[in-house]
């Protein structure tokens, strides 16, 4: 059996697993004040009557980081940072406790300044007078080269609580990034920690003890024990969670569009063959741009309860909602109110639906159910409008070779997997104006959980080997190993699926969930006074987001 | 510095899949540790630097400017194509208003490219700015364009595109040709007898820096741009000026260039030159993105910049203070040069060895012009490579007057092959391209 449970803002879900199928289904509001109540309330209601020692596997998935970000329940962190020449300081996310010190090192990862031993003691001791006990540690292409964050951990790491280092947080290159998502690390860290050491302490209180796993914004898992030093992964793991539940209730080997649409906003996910597309640098929260891999979603301020109105003769729906449809007792109209209007949905009061529509429908000059039938229009036709704009978005997408330009796949969407409230209503329409067939997946309110519960392991590494510096870095892992100079980019594939196995066997990978594939493999002379020096083999390679092995997609659960 | 945020439009394509020859400058790794600097400085992520893919030129906008023998298909490559429709894409962006200004950091480059291609020199083989150019005026309108080429080689293709053009002001600072590819540029190369002055050339010496650069902008490419009046001003963004460039021997720095297109302010930047691919282009090319952007670049330097050693010689100094002067000296008599230029002649014939060192091929050309008071005159071009290949090409100019039209028509009309292999019939303003 696997339980997996969703932490959401509303309401904490849980679901039980057996053979694949759903035995149980159990869904408590969440308490925002205490999430690990609500966790133990949905875990206790789910497991009463059942043998934990059946479990396999527990997964969470939880709004803990995001919540503590938005919120603003954050620690202090005190940055060192060795930005070098490029940007300053005042073009950097920074918070107020930070201090730039000297020390550089280049694109190829060669050390084109030192460090200050001094200036760092000094920085440590005005960290420390502020009353700071958690560091961030920044270097420009730290990724390209860790021995400097390393090197100042060593001098401050042990007068401090935590230190939080650059270059562990991604591989990808990106120095403004890197900064936001080791901040945000450091800042909800102790906060995360507690989470843990409660989490496990609980499971084995109800004599759980099976691998607990932690959902992450790319809609992979980790193993909870191994997520303590990395929080940061965790943040947005809701979304990932929605849309790996769908993923799991659709049988998509092809282009699809996945759409939750909610009461307020309606979010949207695609899948290329199948697989849910990643963002290509990483996910953004409360305006933190940050390196943390994460489905790539959108998100319009539309859905069943936008308020609807009429402007100077036209018809306005959302952003905004001021609570339920009319038809529910809310104040304002609807979406969904013109939807009960049309009779495309049961719920509600239908004649609050019709008092709430005819103010509009006298503005415009038409009769109520032509003015629903508007209002339902012009939502599907909104939805429609940032579907299109997404996917377009997607396949402009920069590339940087020929190939690429001439080649380049598009995706095309072949069919429209929708969830949430208004789904069944919406479901056909959109998959007419999106020439889509239109899937409406069972069990759809517990997405969230199933997503969580049937998500594998996900990881990546990134690997530059420089054949001239006879060197090779796997930026993310803080390792540097040396490399003969006929190395090639084989070779470099062959050093990254190993050491990507034995980093996700770490994190809690099952052996058969391994998918490992290469994302990017390039490879470069370097010409030298018109020589070849060596090369410059870039490899990235990536456990395939996806759901566990043994369950076939689309099967009913 | 006080920041005014502009929207600067990026079109990045480092083409990592081609290359002139593996060894050659111009290959996959040229813009590699670009691509790494700009991806660590996060600079994507500003709301006011966008990035664009670019587009596709096609035939149609290289034979707008180009004759390609035997033809535009045989001259050029898919990178070609991608590198001009880079450019493309960065005027069209500007010219809808959707960014401010915009950076074409493609290659392969294109400024050494002429009118007639029998092949490749200089690395180029089409002229991506003047395709971009003739792009804006097909689908914008007949605009006054000003093309301000820093490459440190001069922009020989460009200046012989647009010599008899009045409309294009082509301006080139270069180091000397007299120690630099391709041996031209120098003061007297003014434009032709329908254009004079719209042509300008400022050599530079050897070992000139930032200071020898920026006193060029203020005292002569400001001025002659104040008094031109362009509608848009394009920067052919050579970065061989570089102070650790291999191939040439001046000593710019990232600094010097950013604070050149700050105070330039190119509508459009389009990359050229810049071969010093790992201790230049990157910090180059960031501190040109964030002055077109609007934003402070002053923390932008090399590791290993030492302002110190690259002063440049007070001997240097007032040799650019003399040259500058004798430009502007000329620039003010420009109007009165015709009638010397002139004398009587109705037509002017001038004679070119053209040598493609990319590809090897040496062309003999004679090029005719119309003495004509009202447009840029009709041009004859009789090519003979050593390909074997000959043709003619008759040419009628962008806003040209009746009677370079119908002259040129009449021509073309008459013309018999005989010699030639093949015939061609550009008209820029109807966009008509014929070959016989």
């Amino acid at each position: 059996m696997i339980l997996g449970i969703d932490v959401g803002g509303t309401h904490t879900d849980a679901v039980l697993i057996d053979n694949f199928k759903i035995r149980k289904k159990v869904k408590v509001p969440t308490d925002a004040h205490h999430l690990l109540n609500s966790l133990l309330q949905a875990t206790t209601a789910i497991l009463a009557e059942e043998d934990p020692a059946k479990l396999q596997r527990v997964v969470l998935s939880t709004t803990l980081s995001t919540n503590a970000i938005v919120q603003n329940k954050i620690k202090k962190v005190g940055m060192i940072i060795a930005s070098g020449p490029g940007l300053p300081p005042a073009l950097l996310p920074v918070p107020q406790n930070t201090c730039f010190i000297a020390g550089y090192v280049n694109h190829r990862g060669i050390i084109a300044a030192d460090i200050n031993k001094e200036e760092i003691k000094d920085a440590g001791a005005i960290m420390s007078k502020e009353g700071i006990d958690h560091l961030g540690i920044v270097g420009k292409f730290s990724t390209r080269n860790p021995e400097q964050e390393l090197k100042i951990t060593e001098l401050l790491g042990s007068s401090f609580r935590h230190a939080s280092l650059g270059h562990r947080m991604s591989g990808h290159l990106n120095f403004r990034r890197r900064i936001a998502t080791t901040y945000l690390n450091s800042a909800i860290w102790d906060l995360y920690q507690r989470f843990v050491q409660d989490v496990l302490q609980f499971v084995h209180r109800q004599g759980i003890n099976v691998p607990i796993y932690i959902l992450k914004a790319d809609g992979g898992t980790f193993d909870v024990a191994k997520s303590a030093d990395y929080p940061v992964q965790t943040i947005l793991s809701g979304p990932a969670a929605s849309i790996m539940g769908v993923l799991s209730m659709a049988e998509c080997n092809e282009d699809a569009i996945a759409l939750d649409i909610g009461g307020t906003t309606t979010d949207m996910a695609i899948f290329a063959d199948g697989v849910p597309l990643l963002e290509s640098l990483g996910v953004t929260i409360e305006g933190h741009k940050t390196l943390i891999r994460g489905l790539r979603t959108r998100s319009i301020g539309l859905g069943g309860d936008s308020i609807v109105r009429c402007e100077n003769g036209r018809l306005m729906i959302g952003p905004q909602r001021e609570g339920p449809a009319a038809a529910l007792g809310g104040p304002f109209p609807t979406p969904t109110d013109a939807m009960i209007v049309l009779n495309l949905t049961a719920i509600g009061a239908r004649d609050k639906a019709v008092t709430a529509l005819e103010p509009i429908a006298r503005l415009l000059d038409k009769s109520v159910l032509e003015t629903a039938q508007l209002i339902f229009d012009q939502a599907c036709q909104k939805i429609v409008t940032a579907v299109r704009s997404f996917i377009e978005e997607i396949n402009n997408q920069p590339v940087y070779t020929i190939h690429e330009m001439l080649e380049g796949r598009k995706i095309s969407p072949r069919a429209l997997y929708v969830v949430g409230g208004p789904a069944a209503a919406m479901a056909g329409p959109l998959g007419g104006y999106l020439a889509c067939t239109p899937f409406i997946p069972e069990h759809s309110e517990v997405a969230n959980a199933v997503g969580a519960a049937l998500a594998r392991t996900t990881a990546e590494l990134t690997i530059l080997a420089d054949t001239e510096r006879r060197l090779l870095t796997i930026g993310e892992e803080g390792i540097q190993i040396p490399i003969p100079s006929r190395f090639t980019a084989e070779e470099a594939i062959a050093v990254g699926r190993e050491r990507l196995r034995e980093k996700a066997l770490a994190m809690g990978a099952k052996d058969e969930d391994l998918e490992i594939e290469v994302i990017e493999n390039q490879e470069f002379n370097m010409v030298r006074d018109s020589y070849t020096a060596g090369k410059n083999i870039r490899v990235k390679v990536q456990v395939k987001p996806g759901l566990i092995s043994g369950f076939t997609r689309g099967k009913t659960l | 510095m006080s920041e005014k945020r502009r929207k600067t439009g990026l079109i990045f394509f480092p083409a990592f899949d081609w290359a002139i020859s593996p060894t050659h400058p111009e290959r996959e790794e040229r813009l590699l540790y670009t691509q790494d600097q700009v991806f660590e400085e996060g600079l994507l992520d500003f709301e006011n630097i966008i990035e664009y893919k670019p587009g596709l030129a096609t035939v149609g906008d290289i034979n707008r400017i180009h004759i390609c023998v035997p033809r535009a298909e045989s001259v050029v490559t898919e990178s070609h194509l991608i590198s001009a429709g880079g450019a493309i894409r960065a005027a069209e962006k500007v010219m809808s208003k959707e960014v401010d200004n915009a950076f074409a950091l493609v290659r392969p480059p294109g400024h050494h490219a002429m009118k007639v291609v029998h092949g490749a020199r200089g690395f180029c083989n089409v002229n991506i700015e003047a395709i971009m150019v003739e792009y804006i005026r097909k689908h914008y309108g007949p605009k006054r364009i000003a093309i301000v080429d820093t490459d440190c080689h001069h922009g020989d293709g460009t200046q012989e595109i647009y010599w008899h053009d009045p409309n294009t002001l082509c301006i080139s600072i270069h180091q000397d040709g007299r120690t630099l590819y391709p041996g031209s540029g120098f003061t007297d190369e003014f434009g032709g007898p329908n254009a004079l002055g719209t042509t300008i050339n400022v050599p530079l010496p050897p070992r000139t820096s930032d200071e020898g650069f920026l006193h060029v902008l203020e005292h002569v490419i400001m001025p002659i741009l104040a008094e031109f009046k362009p509608d848009i001003v394009i920067n052919s963004a050579g970065q061989d000026n570089h102070y650790t460039d291999p191939i040439t021997n001046m000593r710019f720095s990232a600094q010097g260039y950013a604070r050149l297109n700050e105070r330039l302010a190119p509508d459009i930047a389009v990359l050229e030159g810049g071969y010093s691919i790992e201790k230049a282009l990157p910090y180059v090319n960031v501190g040109i993105i964030l002055a077109m952007a609007g934003l402070d670049y002053s923390a932008v330097r090399e590791p290993d910049y030492n302002a110190e050693a690259l002063r440049q010689s007070e001997q240097i100094t007032h040799y650019i203070e003399r040259t500058s002067s004798e430009v502007m000296m000329l620039w003010k008599k420009r109007r009165d040069m015709k009638k010397t230029v002139v004398g009587t002649n109705k037509y002017l014939k001038r004679k070119k060895q053209i040598y493609y060192d990319t590809d090897g091929i040496s062309e003999q050309q004679e090029e005719t012009v119309r003495v004509c008071d009202d447009c840029g005159g009709l041009v004859m071009i009789d090519s003979f490579a050593d390909t074997g290949i000959r043709i003619f090409a008759v040419i009628i100019p962008g806003q040209s007057c009746p009677v370079c039209r119908e002259e040129g028509e009449a021509i073309f009309d008459r013309l018999q092959k005989g010699k030639y292999r093949h015939l061609y019939f550009q008209d820029r303003d109807r966009d008509i391209y014929i070959t016989k």
